[in-house]
């Protein structure tokens, strides 16, 4: 098997926040504690969680926005904190990202061709005759006519827009996109069309994405397999289906009892947690999650759980297991 | 028994600058609601969902005026009232709650000063009484040491805390009605569980009517008894939830529960070819027949009406699915 296309192992990311005027005892939020995971080339790996628990501040690592604290990511085989210069550059060219609102990520003052062009001029450097054919190329891609480019943002709908946004991240061929809730925005019969683009786009292309999204049954749809994060660790990794048929972290389990029914009399497992999600500043001591744990024994407030691979592709932390 | 809010026919435009540009928001909408029940309004945003329970408290934006109807609540019509008069049952006998707790609370007045208030004005309460009924409010939305809690400020709490205030600020008038406007939007889906759960527990002590307005079907199935479909400003159809779900009529009903991923199944999404129309300048005959697969010549030129269903219901639909007799 060839090594996977992105390695992240055990990464961490502190962020100091600021104590008194003269530093001393600074307090670090613990946004991302050590996570572990792969994306295989033509593969999505979906994120699931909820606020706070370190969704964001991962696709950050990944898109080298932010360096960890500890740890490593690897891409095609190099460390990515160790990029510099054109290298780095190439990085930032192969792995793109689309964010949640398309009505704050796309320049109200440029127009569409512009939009879509800028990465290829900046990575490229081709002429501006190649660029313009690229950008028809990319419109037809996500299903626009290629003479929408000289259009302006404005003019488009939310749906339309998170297209474009689309088109952009794919602008310089790009081998990793990270979708940070690219359809929470969106109304619910624009979503379908956006998920099932991404899929085609996918199919034709062999981009790998990173989904993440608080959206489980969207996350499920699109996803090979799916990472459940709980206040800035992995609690369970699995294939998605195999992930809905048997969650097994209690939170895991919450979370799908929490997902609302596709139906008025579909039966769910009731899991209401008590609580909300603590403060990763002070996170509690052993299992992250077991003062809301239905299932919380001693030894959870002691001891941290490791992910351990239960059955083949499916790990859990957790100490039922 | 007569219904407890009965809207008949409201319309209600966004007149823009010297009358050049009409929003038909709301557009010929009728439905009622029974004591104790919920009541469902699903649609996409810019559908007049929002509008709709803006009219209902009268608390419209300045440049929309209720054109025409009637909102009767047990059997006085809100239309005709004054504002002083509307403020002697904003509170008392209709609430709302409102999509963003943070917007909704007021960050310079304790929680005691907001949850006490509609209990000091609608119901007189005073001095002991009004702090107990405070107490009382917190505790029922599980604030945890309401004594110390009420001392708060909106800041100092988490966003399921707030909109679980809000929460007990609707219930402090003593409504007979409460209008929740997408109060889960911005909550994580274990909040929202909480939440959901809650206003159950409520409804379920008080006997409160609720009105659910959400995009989110899932909501719908949960939590409503009656379900209203809107679509560009009308009800396009009006069902018992299990009759929603298991034999939708309207053609855009039936493309909105395709459209949603099932959880632990993967089939082909279908989407919605097209967008949501323009309000300003809505297609000719049926609003939704651009983008309907099912549409007719008739659904071009003729405007449907709402034909009531044999059990209970209406569907506004020239062609509704499972009846093909019915074709003009």
């Amino acid at each position: 098997m060839d090594k996977p296309l992105l390695e992240v192992r055990d990464v961490q990311k502190y962020f100091p926040i600021a104590g008194s005027l003269f530093g001393a005892r600074r307090a670090l939020v613990k946004a991302v504690d050590g996570i572990s995971f792969t994306i295989d080339a033509g593969e999505t790996l979906g994120l699931v969680g909820e606020s706070g628990c370190g969704k964001t501040t991962t696709s950050k690592l990944v898109l080298a926005a932010e360096t960890p604290t500890a740890g490593s990511i690897e891409f095609e085989g190099r460390n990515v904190a160790q990029l510099k210069g054109p290298d780095l550059k190439d990085y930032r060219r192969k792995v793109q990202v689309v964010f949640q609102d398309p009505y704050s990520s796309l320049s109200p003052r440029m127009r569409v061709g512009d939009i879509i062009g800028e990465p290829i001029k900046a990575h490229e450097g081709v002429s501006s005759a190649d660029v313009r054919a690229r950008v028809a190329e990319l419109l037809e891609l996500v299903g626009f006519r290629p003479d929408v480019a000289r259009l302006f943002p404005h003019e488009f709908s939310g749906g339309q827009r998170q297209r474009l946004a689309i088109a952009r991240a794919l602008s310089t061929k790009a081998r990793l996109v990270v979708l940070d809730e690219p359809v929470s925005a969106l109304d619910v019969s624009i979503r379908a069309h956006i998920i099932s683009l991404l899929e085609s786009i996918q199919a034709r292309l062999g981009v790998s994405y990173l989904f993440i999204a608080h959206d489980l049954a969207a996350v499920a749809h699109l996803s090979r397999r799916t990472a459940v994060m709980y206040l800035g660790k992995l609690v369970e990794v699995a294939e998605s289906l195999e992930l809905c048929a048997r969650p097994l972290h209690p939170y895991t389990k919450a979370l799908y009892a929490a997902s609302l029914p596709s139906h008025p009399d579909e039966a769910r497992e009731e899991i209401v947690l008590s609580g909300e999600v603590p403060s990763a500043i002070d996170p509690p001591r052993g299992c992250h999650f077991h003062p809301r744990c239905p299932f919380a024994m001693p030894r959870c407030s002691e001891q941290e759980p490791a992910l351990v691979e239960l059955s083949a592709g499916h790990r859990v932390a957790c100490h039922l297991y | 028994m007569a219904a407890l809010l009965r809207v008949e026919d409201l319309r209600t435009y966004y007149v823009g600058f010297r009358g050049t540009r009409v929003v038909k928001a709301v557009d010929g909408v009728s439905f009622s609601v029974e004591a104790g029940e919920t009541f469902g309004l699903v649609g996409e945003s810019g559908c007049g969902k929002t509008t709709t329970c803006h009219a209902i408290v009268r608390l419209l934006a300045p440049s929309a005026r209720i054109v025409s109807g009637r909102i009767e609540l047990e059997g006085e019509d809100l239309v005709t009232k004054s504002q002083g008069e509307m403020r002697r049952i904003r509170g008392r006998r209709i609430a709302t709650i409102l999509q963003d707790p943070m917007a909704s609370l007021d960050p310079l007045f304790s929680i005691y000063d907001q949850v006490a208030e509609p209990a000091y004005y609608h119901q007189g309460l005073r001095g002991r009484a009004l702090r107990g009924r405070v107490r009382q409010l917190l505790d029922a939305v599980r604030i945890p040491s309401p004594e110390l809690r009420m001392k708060d400020y909106p800041h100092q709490m988490s966003g399921g805390m707030r909109q679980r205030i809000v929460g007990a600020i609707s219930q402090a008038g003593g409504p007979r009605i409460i209008i929740a406007d997408e109060p889960t939007t911005n909550l994580d889906v274990t909040i929202q569980l909480q939440y959901l759960t809650l206003l159950k527990d409520l409804q379920r002590a008080t006997g409160v009517a609720l009105i659910f307005v959400t995009h989110n079907l899932g909501i719908v199935a949960k939590m409503c008894d009656r379900v209203a479909v809107m679509y560009a400003g009308k009800i396009v159809e009006l069902q018992s939830v299990r009759g929603l779900f298991y034999r939708p009529r309207h053609p855009y009903t039936r493309a909105l529960l395709d459209s949603i991923p099932k959880l632990g199944v993967r089939q082909p999404l279908c989407g919605i070819p097209g967008q949501p129309p323009d309000l300003a300048d809505l297609p000719l005959g049926c609003s939704f027949h651009p983008r309907c697969a099912r549409a007719i010549d008739r659904c071009l030129s003729e405007e449907p009406k709402p034909v009531a269903l044999n059990g209970e219901g209406s569907v506004r639909c020239w062609l509704p699915i499972g009846d093909a007799a019915a074709s003009g």
